[in-house]
């Protein structure tokens, strides 16, 4: 089948479906693949790369759409565009089909088998196909760098010949693919990054990315939805939550918002009174301007400056990194078109049974196919199922108090027993004797296992300090006890020089 | 009068060094100098007790010196890695042996009596007694594992009816023959309920040991560590010598911890081995094999194509490592996987081979870089991402039916979880199951391959055809 890649005509997009590294692996696929001239011009790849790569320039996009049978975008298509679709066609792009109704239907009248890149489902084994992940994590990215041109100072602290530069403070709402990602970025160029976020397990995620989690004063509330999405929260917890954003608001330097909730408008958190108390200076990144924005002053698609702070609301921040976005959505198509033809000769077969070609397919042979059975997996576990767990594991064996009480003071009586009949000397003993054992406790305790052999053969050997008993008595002047003696001081040192010597030969051996 | 300051002084240093010598081998990096710690401990005891105490057979004493001296150092040049744990428990027996020497000279002093009167002569024989009793359960039990160890004996636990009534017995004869020799001591008599009561020790030591099975053998030359050093110090009470009671307590309570460690790892409460009979359950054999399923066999050539293709690759020796004497094929295989660039660890549990860190130190003697030498908690999460594990002569310490099957006779143990990794292959020498006589459901998995043959001659064809 032959794949067709035009060229996006939405004003400013220079990203492009397909790289000319991808395009040589579909071609393994049995595909063949048609670029329309110049479409990959805005992301830095030439015509000429593709033709490298082994694929056909069509002229014009009027050649190109009427001869492909499969169509690769990013964009959603233009009503022009759509308007070349015909009966048999694939279409294979981000298509929003929950904001965009009437292009569905558009396309499910022409017949089309549409497949929408934002609907893949959120299982793990899609993650390869998931490119809103992919564009997330560009965004994310690249907001920090906008904020870092933006924002007249240094991200790192420094002390110089010339003074001490503090580090900036970067606030990053929302723990996304894009929060992290933008996490990362503010990081590694040396910024003092916190983060928030209504789900209390992405804690780890943040942490785990060597930034401050802020917590909420608040009573327990998940906010995680289903598909590992957030969800609308209740009333008292927006409050609390703007009560911590208006506090960060007058420490950051930085504020980068990515909170998006599925199907629903962005969540308004960042106001202008916010916005008036920050440093004049600082910067915001509203990564969610699409979606109307979660800073209330924020214009989609501009830059505008509000009391100092500039306000940006870029909403092609992918497409301005065109080709590390192309290159990732690229792949991603091509895993999806890998999976969509199983037996690699070309031919696409649309398995409805299979769960991700199922969610991306919006409309396949004049039906609507949107929206698919809810996939019922979600990156955390539910709250209610957590609960009962605690039950079925066994308490940890409480040790019983009673046992060693009862121990110790019998241990105590039968000292005590002893301390009142043996003489004075015995007990001197008995004490030298009681802080050894603890000593030895104490300096065995932490030894390594590779060493058990070496330590054990060493202590052999110390014990046979049992030789001076045996010098003691070497000296006595009944024969038969010195030889007695004599023989003991053999064998004791058969045993001091056997057990240091083969210990020190295998603490030779022991070398890193 | 200032001798005795010296000596005194001398001691404290002693024991101090001896100290440090423990604390010094609990590390890879102070262990050496730990020994050197020993050793000048050691010698400055030995020369202060020469030189103050010792007034006569000064000939006898260099001569005795020299000749245990040759044979020691001798013995301990000869043994082969491999043979380390029997050389161990022998050089227990003479500590034991030892004591129970010192106590009977010490009872046949006429001095004696002259010198303690009576409660201090009633400690004092009381001290003797168990100086002497510790010292001969030390001396047969060490000869009983040295006879396991070397396979002169056989490994299965001997398991006589009534066995803990037997004990019991033994106990009370002890107990009875303590009160009759402290009656008679006094009088200038008792060497008679000694000498039984040594007997009796005797026999304990040896029905000790033979109750415990093989598997178990390391806790037991631990514990026999411990004993002799329990054995010291009581001899130091009796002699009223301070040096000796705080070393016999220093090495009797860290072999006593070693010990408690070693339970810890294989989830066995310490007193259960003591008590023996593990190992005792009925050897499932192959007979069980046909509900297991099958076993996929491998070449050498096929293990060698695996590994160079694999990333991450985990070594875990077991007993049959040892056996084989295959420490050095496996060092030399090691060296080509890590030149081509492959990650190669060794996964090490806590009991492999038959004598705690059996297996590290066949690893150091092969010249096996110690810091690619895991424990099993360092390592047991990373499985996930081992392309090939290579199980060699190991068996119990990676049976999953520890974990899937908490009855059975290793239930609860802690396990190298290697087949959570892409491939295991498992050499073996026959489908016979391990010492503890538990059919190991990994061979079965699907995931596993079986090297059958010698564990050094397979490799040898491995390390041909890298």
């Amino acid at each position: 089948m032959r794949i067709g890649v035009p060229r996006e005509i939405y004003a400013g997009e220079r990203r492009v479906a397909t790289t000319p590294d991808v395009a040589a692996q579909l071609i393994k696929l049995g595909f063949e693949v048609a670029v329309e001239s110049r479409a990959g011009a805005g992301a830095h790849f030439s015509d000429a790369a593709y033709q490298a790569a082994g694929c056909s320039i069509a002229p014009s996009a009027d050649a190109l759409w009427s001869e492909a049978d499969i169509i690769l975008k990013v964009r959603g298509p233009e009503e022009e565009e759509a308007g070349r679709l015909r009966t048999g066609q694939t279409l294979i792009s981000f298509l929003y089909p929950a904001q965009n109704a009437a292009l569905l239907q558009n396309l499910t009248e022409r017949g089309v088998t549409a497949m929408a890149m934002d609907s893949i489902p959120r299982i793990s084994r899609a993650q390869k196909v998931d490119a809103l992940s992919s564009m997330a994590n560009i965004a994310g990215y690249r907001a920090v760098v906008e904020a870092a041109q933006h924002f007249g100072r240094f991200f790192t602290g420094q002390i110089t010949a010339a003074g001490k530069v503090p580090p900036a403070k970067v606030l990053v709402i929302g723990a996304g693919v894009a929060g992290l990602a933008a996490i990362g970025a503010a990081k590694s160029m040396g910024a003092i990054v916190r983060s928030f976020d209504t789900r209390p397990e992405v804690k780890e995620q943040i942490e785990s990315m060597d930034a401050e989690f802020l917590m909420l004063d608040f009573e327990d509330e998940d906010g995680s939805g289903e598909g590992g999405y957030a969800k609308v929260m209740s009333e008292e917890f927006i409050k609390a939550e703007m009560a911590l954003f208006a506090e960060q608001a007058e420490d950051v330097d930085i504020i980068i918002t990515t909170a998006l909730i599925p199907g629903k408008p962005a969540p308004r958190l960042i106001t202008a009174e916010m916005v008036a108390s920050m440093k004049d200076g600082s910067v915001i990144v509203d990564l969610a301007a699409e979606q109307g924005g979660n800073c209330e002053l924020t214009e989609p698609g501009e830059v505008v400056n509000v009391h100092g702070v500039t306000i940006i609301g870029y909403t092609d921040l992918p497409s301005r990194l065109a080709a590390q976005s192309s290159q990732l959505y690229a792949t991603n198509l091509r895993h999806l078109l890998t999976d969509l033809t199983p037996e690699k000769d070309g031919q696409i077969v649309v398995n409805m049974e299979d769960e991700v070609i199922r969610g991306a397919t919006v409309c396949k042979d004049g039906e609507t196919t949107w929206p698919p059975p809810a996939p019922k997996l979600s990156a955390a576990p539910a709250k209610p199922k957590a609960a009962p767990a605690p039950a079925p594991v066994k308490e940890p064996k409480k040790k019983s108090v009673v046992g060693p009480i009862i121990g110790m003071v019998v241990a105590g009586l039968a000292l005590l027993g002893l301390g009142a009949v043996a003489p004075q000397d015995f007990m001197a003993h008995f004490t030298v004797f009681v802080l050894a054992c603890f000593v030895g406790y104490m300096v065995i305790w932490n030894v390594t296992p590779a060493l058990h052999t070496p330590l054990m053969s060493v202590t052999n050997a110390i014990s046979s300090i049992i030789v001076i008993g045996a010098l003691m008595q070497i000296s006595a002047d009944t024969e038969l006890i010195k030889w007695i003696a004599v023989a003991t001081v053999g064998i004791t040192a058969v045993n001091i020089f056997g057990g240091f010597a083969v210990t020190r030969r295998m603490l030779e051996m022991f070398r890193k | 009068m200032e001798f005795k300051g010296i000596l005194v002084v001398s001691y404290i240093i002693a024991t101090i060094l001896f100290i440090l010598a423990l604390g010094g081998l609990s590390n890879q990096e102070t262990a050496r100098r730990g020994n050197w710690y020993g050793i000048v401990g050691m010698a400055i005891a030995l020369a202060a007790t020469i030189w103050g105490v010792v007034t006569q057979a000064y000939v006898e004493l260099i001569i005795a010196l020299l000749i245990g001296g040759t044979i020691g150092i001798v013995a301990a040049r000869r043994v082969q890695m491999t043979q380390m744990p029997e050389l161990v428990a022998i050089l227990h027996s003479l500590v034991g042996l030892a004591a129970v020497a010192v106590g009977f000279a010490n009872f046949m002093d006429p001095g004696r009596l002259a010198h303690y009167t009576g409660v201090e002569l009633t400690i004092h024989d009381i001290e003797t007694y168990l100086g002497i009793l510790i010292g001969a359960v030390t001396f047969s039990g060490s000869v009983i594992a040295f006879g396991k160890l070397s396979g002169r004996i056989g490994g299965k636990p001997l398991t006589l009816p009534a066995r803990h009534w037997l004990n019991l017995a033994l106990l009370i004869g002890v107990i009875y023959f303590g009160y009759a020799f402290v009656q008679e001591s006094a009088a200038g008599a008792g060497l008679m309920p000694l000498i039984f009561m040594t007997v009796i020790s005797l026999l304990f030591g040896i029905h000790m040991v033979m109750a415990i099975g093989g598997a178990d053998m390391p806790v037991v030359v631990s514990m026999l560590n411990s004993y002799s050093g329990w054995a010291a110090s009581a001899t130091g009470f009796m002699l009223g010598n301070d040096l000796l009671i705080v070393t016999g307590a220093l090495v009797g309570s860290s072999g006593a911890i070693l010990s408690y460690i070693m339970c810890r790892a294989m989830n066995r409460k310490f007193l259960a081995v003591i008590a023996g009979g593990f190992g005792t359950s009925e050897g499932t054999q192959l007979a069980s094999g046909e509900d297991q399923g099958e076993v996929v066999p491998i070449s050498g050539e096929e293990t060698a194509e695996l590994l160079n293709d694999a990333k991450e690759v985990m070594i875990i020796p077991g007993y049959g490592m040892a056996v084989a004497q295959a420490q050095h094929i496996v060092h030399e295989i090691t060296q080509a996987l890590r030149g081509k660039k492959i990650n190669v660890r060794f996964g090490i549990h806590p009991v492999a081979g038959r004598m705690p860190g059996h297996m590290n130190v066949l690893l150091a003697e092969a010249k096996v870089p110690y810091d690619i030498v895991f424990e099993m908690d360092e390592i047991n999460d990373d499985f996930p991402d081992v392309d090939v594990s290579i199980v060699i002569g190991a068996n119990d310490i990676v049976n999953p039916s520890a974990l899937t099957d908490p009855e059975g006779p290793i239930g609860g143990m802690p396990v190298l979880e290697c087949w959570k990794g892409k491939t295991t292959i498992v050499l073996k020498r026959s489908m016979a199951t391990g010492y503890a006589g538990v059919q190991n459901p990994l061979f079965f998995l699907d995931n596993t391959r079986m090297l059958f043959g010698d564990a050094k001659d397979s490799l040898e064809t491995v390390f041909k055809a890298l």
